[in-house]
């Protein structure tokens, strides 16, 4: 089996499977998700730990997931949270938010809706005003994968 | 132009720490999807939201194209003084929104 991928391709849809999934472009993998973890981090160690990642554990519709991150700070001048940034492992791009806040910001607590191309991990970090970073990772099942529908 | 939703209490004690919840109405169109003709389907996002409070920012968040159409952000401030908070959203295509609210702080 070569790894061509037009022939790839047709050999999918040739399978029945649709062609959208045929032309899907090349997801993210936890490789790429690492990569751009550390053009974020840089060289810092993350550890884990401190940060609360909550989503779903179960998803019917991978195109809004509702994500929730928060960290125990007490949100002063000295001692902080700088950012809070979330990766995902197969979507088509890795990165999917970096928040900023500082002590203006009183709580380091966050909420958006994101998409899930596929069931995978999703990774949340956070930066603390001391340099470190800590980070949490939640699975989420997807049924409904976004990004895949026709218009 | 885009359509928002924004809550701030009108009222805070000072010092207090407030929730904001924003949402603006964009399909963030990831560019990674394609038309029944097979063609690409440009990308068109949301790249930036802002927040300012008497003109001091206060939070911002850069988004991907993971983000969910009509992006929705909630994220605190501490309620410092009365005066204005302002959002701003920009994005492809020129993209630029911007909403005020008033927060009166006792």
């Amino acid at each position: 089996m070569t790894h061509d991928p037009s022939r790839r391709d047709f050999l999918r849809a040739a399978a029945g499977l649709t062609v959208v999934l045929a032309v899907r472009p090349a997801e993210a993998t936890p490789a790429t998700m690492q990569d751009a973890i550390r053009a974020v981090v840089g060289t810092a160690p993350v550890t884990k730990g401190r940060v609360k990642l909550e989503l779903p554990p179960l998803s019917e519709n991978g195109n809004a997931v509702p994500l929730t991150v928060s960290l125990e700070s007490a949100m002063t001048a000295a001692e902080h949270v700088r950012a809070i940034h979330v990766f995902t492992e197969k979507n088509p791009q890795p990165e999917v938010v970096s928040f900023r806040l500082g002590p203006r910001a009183g709580r380091a607590r966050v909420s958006t809706r994101i998409r899930l191309a596929d069931t995978q991990t999703v990774i949340a970090i956070g930066e603390l005003s001391d340099g470190s970073f800590w980070s949490a990772e939640a699975a989420v099942v997807v049924t409904l994968a976004a990004c895949l529908e026709e218009t | 132009m885009a359509e928002t939703l924004i809550s701030v209490p009108p009222r805070a004690r000072r010092g207090e720490s407030v929730e904001i919840k924003t949402l603006v109405s964009h399909a963030m169109e990831t560019g990674y999807r394609r038309s029944q003709l097979g063609e690409r389907i440009p990308r068109d996002i949301i790249r930036l939201f802002v927040c300012t409070y008497n003109g001091t920012e206060v939070f911002r968040a850069e988004l991907h194209p993971a983000i969910a159409a009509n992006p929705f952000i909630t994220f605190s401030t501490v309620a410092t003084e009365s005066g204005t908070l302002a959002f701003h959203w920009t994005g492809d295509n020129g993209f630029s929104v911007r909403e005020t609210a008033e927060i009166r702080v006792d």
